[in-house]
């Protein structure tokens, strides 16, 4: 399986607080990856590492390297717009611009300059509502507000959104963690549907969740990996003690 | 977490299972009794009593599936709760032959008996062995003592084809204890296929222990 996204001895610091610890780790293309592990191991500060989103970080600093397609994201010379138009990301909290539904999928279009025509804008949006699954709930409504789509939908909205502008890695912070069951269902349905074109990394404190879409799933603990395994392995007969602790709730 | 919610629905569940390997270790061996006894009174005990094992194989399949519904259990629980549900409707089937072998005695009690019962009561001792032991290993999730009972069956095996054929011999020496000889046939058949449902509890003794299917596999 190759490789999409290669992480060797990585280490993020918040100030002098080391955040995470000697992270080795190779994450297959078109693949769904979990992280899971209790608050505060690093998992979503180590998601973040991925597309650069610590950097808005002042006091933040990672060492080591992360290679997306064989290049390294922290080579001086990375274009971190470019990366993180190829490294999208939705996070926990459905956050939808104060706009339309279309314009709300056409930003990002149009500021990356990906469209010829208004035809071919249309088309994009269209599609982008498509692959998120909600093209058939929105397309007699694309011109009223987003704020008026129930929290499920947002949060495929903010999916579409990431989508249009066709990156290929997708990041998600417990893009689920705020939805009811039918909506979580269409989220991870979405998931497994996503990853025939796109690699997907997905923090989620939902065990289950993590069972349930991921291909393979890496648990952390205070800032290190502990384990990283195929996820039928992780749930059925994990290599380490600390592992099966945690993820038969025996964690105290 | 010192006690889970799941830890005790577990120790029920581990009860459960093991008061049901006590009543089928019961029946298999009244079952026995009833007929070296030449007992029908036993034996129509062990009938009787077949209807709580088959009520207590319904009360595992709840509590394991409330379980699986209920707890959602990972690695170490999910293995223990799929055992147990695999392990139970065995015991049931074990339970099934000793019933079958109490239906054999009371058949051929009030006809005259044929020679000392050859190797059976020692074969069914041996079955009987190899239950308490693979339900020891099971407590214990001791797989190398598993392993040591699956050889065992062979044991087994190996009496029953000498019982086969004396049995057959019995029957063409003296054709009017057909009829007696084939029901000791039947029993001989029954404690044979119980050595071969202890053995599949030893592998899932094995499964429990070490996540490995080793049904259908040439090595153990």
């Amino acid at each position: 399986m190759e490789s999409k996204i290669s992480i060797s001895n990585l280490n993020f610091y918040y100030g002098k607080e080391q955040a995470l610890h000697d992270i080795t780790l190779e994450i297959p293309e078109r693949q769904v990856v979990a992280f899971i592990g209790p608050s505060g191991c690093g998992k979503s500060t180590f998601l973040r590492t991925l597309n650069r989103m610590n950097d808005t970080i002042p006091i933040a600093k990672a060492d080591g390297t992360v290679l997306i397609d064989g290049k390294d994201i922290y080579a001086p010379n990375t274009d971190v717009v470019a990366l993180r138009r190829k490294v999208g990301m939705v996070f926990q909290k459905s956050n939808p611009f104060p706009k339309s539904i279309f314009e709300n999928i056409a930003y990002g279009i149009r500021i990356n300059r990906m469209y010829e025509n208004k035809a071919d804008l249309e088309q994009k949006v269209g599609k982008a509502l498509h692959d998120a699954a909600l093209w058939d709930e929105v397309k007699d409504r694309l011109n009223t507000s987003a704020f008026g789509l129930s929290g499920g939908q947002q949060q495929r909205l903010c999916i579409a959104r990431a989508l249009a502008v066709q990156p290929e890695v997708i990041l998600m912070d417990e893009p689920a963690s705020a939805l009811d069951p039918i909506a979580t269902q269409k989220i991870e349905e979405l998931i497994v549907e996503l990853k025939k074109q796109y690699t997907i990394v997905i923090v989620t404190h939902n065990m289950q969740q993590a069972a349930r879409v991921s291909d393979r799933t890496a648990f952390f603990m205070l800032g290190k990996l502990v384990e990283y395994n195929a996820t039928q392995k992780m749930f059925t007969n994990p290599d380490e003690r600390l592992t099966e602790d945690y993820i038969t709730g025996r964690f105290g | 977490m010192e006690h889970r919610i799941i830890d005790q629905q577990l120790d029920l569940l581990r009860d459960k299972l093991l008061l049901l390997g006590g009543m089928t270790e019961k029946a298999l061996h009244r079952a026995m009794q009833s007929l070296t006894e030449r007992d029908s009174d036993l034996a129509r005990k062990v009938l009787e009593e077949d209807k709580i094992i088959n009520q207590m194989e319904l009360e595992i399949d709840r509590l394991s599936v409330e379980i699986l519904a209920l707890q959602q259990p990972a690695a170490h629980d999910l293995r223990f709760v799929i055992s147990v549900a695999k392990i139970t409707p065995i015991l049931e089937r074990i339970a099934d032959h000793a019933t079958n072998i109490a239906d054999a005695a009371i058949r051929i009690n009030d006809e005259p008996q044929l020679k000392s019962y050859i190797d059976l009561p020692a074969m069914a001792q041996n079955a009987a062995e190899m239950l308490r032991t693979a339900l020891d290993a099971f407590t214990t999730e001791d797989a190398a003592l598993s392993r040591e009972i699956i050889k065992q069956d062979q044991k087994i095996d190996a009496s029953y084809k000498r019982v086969f054929n004396e049995l057959i011999e019995i029957m063409i020496d003296n054709p009017s204890t057909t009829a007696s000889a084939a029901q000791l046939l039947f029993v001989a058949k029954h404690i044979e296929r119980i050595g071969d449902y202890v053995k599949d509890i030893c592998e899932l003794n094995v499964y429990l222990r070490e996540a490995a299917f080793i049904k259908h596999s040439p090595k153990i």
